[in-house]
């Protein structure tokens, strides 16, 4: 599961998605998931990192990392190739 | 390290230009106590969710709306309506406050009785009055508001048995240049069939008119509206006087002020398009004032105003049970407040307010209640911040119908605590139990388990 190359990602949540002139907001914790998605971390890794940082627990985290991802192949900001 | 508050991720498409169906963001600060009382403590004392009725507040809507009538006509007297919410506590606090009671049924009558109400402070109206119930009434010396040639024909049958002068009045229905015109209660002004009711009353010996009385809807945003109806009742109450030479006691001009809650569809919030007590008052009195009645036998204005009185001084707290995506991509929070409870839901786009502190990230979401019920919708769109299972949340305005119009359906309902002066809090109605609603089913023999 990769984010797709091109896309462009700012510090302050702003995403520009070139191929499809769409622009998205983020919020801080979906900014966060983005771009440690981007630098191809695996979805433990990013749940540790999360955790460590933000006040949630694993369980709540899994579900809403897993929603999340959902939101951003709907949007294909991600290209999934398993 | 102290942790991050955490939000749930969110990532949103921005459109530029587009108006947005599920409107702006509607709520900036967390209610994260009522009165200075943790809503999160309510919650875990009391159970969820939670009705919380405020003795302030009601008492402080009350002062104003009756300020602003007696500063402007001098005989104003209030008639608490009961269908609005019977609770005992919530009738006995306006009782205190020195309103009347006005009710619809056998049932709010004898309520009434029970909170110790005089029978001469009790305004019975509607068109659901059994022979019983008129019996009692007119023992009682209560003001009877007749609706129908079939009840005052009753009254006249009882009268010769009961040996009791009634005291009457009766429900006039006319065109205030509102839609929809509310006919179906009471007798219309415009074809004659009132001043006809009222010419038979006057006529017969046995029976007393006091009073007119109308109710010309229900969230009337137009003052004009009070003010045609005023005018009209008062033109009835001279040619009363010039015909029969009699003073009527009252004038009733019903409920129907608007409470600052936004109906669906609303494009505007209704806390900027609601008139004000003042607005009202001031547009009945200067049309009871300039009208033909004689200065020195102005009779007293009656108002049964329900919603515009309570709405703002009740609560419904609960809790989110969960968040979930719906097929066509958008937010959906199911919460344990449903239409079972929140029966306005139906008419108002209600104020839904997280109970703790959350950022300027939102998201369009649906709000469920939670009955397995595709009609159990709470809000269809609303940009709403990120919730997840467990937090809490604030619906406030919520006093009026919703504590007498709610539904016993799928699950019980929920502790009403109400907060006094003194910010004690009191249980006023107690939780359902099984027992309480299969109590009063039986079982037949057959159907029963060996
Ligand atoms: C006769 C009568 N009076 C008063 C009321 C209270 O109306 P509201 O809550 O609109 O003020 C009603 C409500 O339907 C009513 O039918």
């Amino acid at each position: 599961m990769n984010i797709n190359r091109n896309i462009a990602i700012s510090d302050t949540g702003f995403v520009f998605d070139p191929s499809s002139g769409d622009s998205y907001s983020l919020n801080p914790v979906g900014t966060e998931i983005i771009q440690l998605l981007k630098k191809q971390k695996t979805i433990e890794e990013i749940q540790v990192e999360i955790v460590s940082k933000y006040e949630v627990d694993d369980v709540q985290l899994e579900k809403d990392i897993i929603d999340f991802i959902l939101t951003l192949e709907q949007y294909n900001l991600i290209e999934n190739n398993e | 390290m102290e942790k991050l508050i955490y939000e749930r991720p969110l990532i949103k498409k921005l459109v530029t230009g587009m108006p947005n169906k599920f409107g702006m963001k509607t709520v900036n600060e967390p209610i994260s106590h009522i009165e200075n009382i943790s809503v999160k403590e309510l919650l875990e004392k009391y159970g969820s969710p939670l009705y919380v009725i405020s003795e302030k507040t009601i008492r402080k809507v009350f002062k104003t709306a009756k300020r602003a009538f007696e500063t402007r006509y001098p005989k104003v007297q209030f008639a608490w309506s009961y269908k609005t919410n019977y609770l005992n506590s919530v009738c006995n606090v306006y009782h205190q406050e020195g309103s009347w009671a006005e009710v619809v049924s056998g049932f709010e009558y004898d309520k009434a009785i029970g909170n110790g109400v005089d029978g001469n402070h009790i305004l019975f109206n509607g068109p659901d009055k059994s022979e019983a119930d008129l019996t009692k009434a007119i023992k009682n010396g209560s003001y009877i508001h007749i609706d129908n040639f079939d009840e005052l024909y009753t009254i006249v049958k009882l009268v010769d048995e009961i040996k009791e002068k009634p005291k009457l009045a009766i429900r006039v229905n006319m065109d205030t240049g509102i839609f929809p015109q509310w006919d179906r209660f009471g007798f219309n002004y415009e074809n004659g069939e009132a001043w006809k009711a009222l010419n038979q009353i006057l006529m017969n010996e046995k029976l007393e008119l006091v009073g007119l009385h109308c109710h010309i809807g229900t969230y009337i945003m137009k003052t004009d509206a009070y003010a045609v109806a005023a005018s009209k009742l008062a033109e009835l109450a001279v040619r009363i006087k010039n015909k029969f030479n009699k003073n009527i006691k009252y004038i009733d001009l019903g409920g129907g002020f608007a409470s600052k809650n936004t109906l669906k569809g609303a494009y505007l919030p209704a806390s900027d398009t609601v008139p004000s007590f003042d607005e009202y008052a001031e547009a009945i009195s200067n049309a009871l004032l300039t009208s033909e009645l004689e200065p020195q036998h102005m009779p007293t204005l009656i108002l049964e105003t329900g919603r515009a009185l309570i709405d703002d001084s009740a609560y419904l707290l609960g809790t989110v049970q969960a968040i979930k995506r719906l097929a066509d991509g958008r937010r959906s929070m199911i919460i344990d407040v449903g239409v079972n409870l929140l029966f306005t839901a139906f008419w108002y786009e209600h104020t839904i307010t997280p109970a703790q502190p959350f950022s300027q990230y939102t998201e369009d979401t649906v709000i469920y209640g939670p009955l397995c019920m595709n009609i159990d919708v709470i809000r269809e769109n609303i940009n709403f911040p990120l919730l997840k299972k467990g937090d809490n949340f604030v619906i406030n305005r919520i006093g009026a119908y919703n504590m007498t119009q709610w539904l016993q359906f799928i699950t019980l309902r929920p502790n009403i605590v109400m907060i006094d002066l003194e910010g004690k809090v009191h249980i006023v109605r107690e939780r359902e139990t099984n027992e309480n609603i299969t109590n009063s089913e039986r079982l037949p023999m057959h159907l029963q388990k060996k």
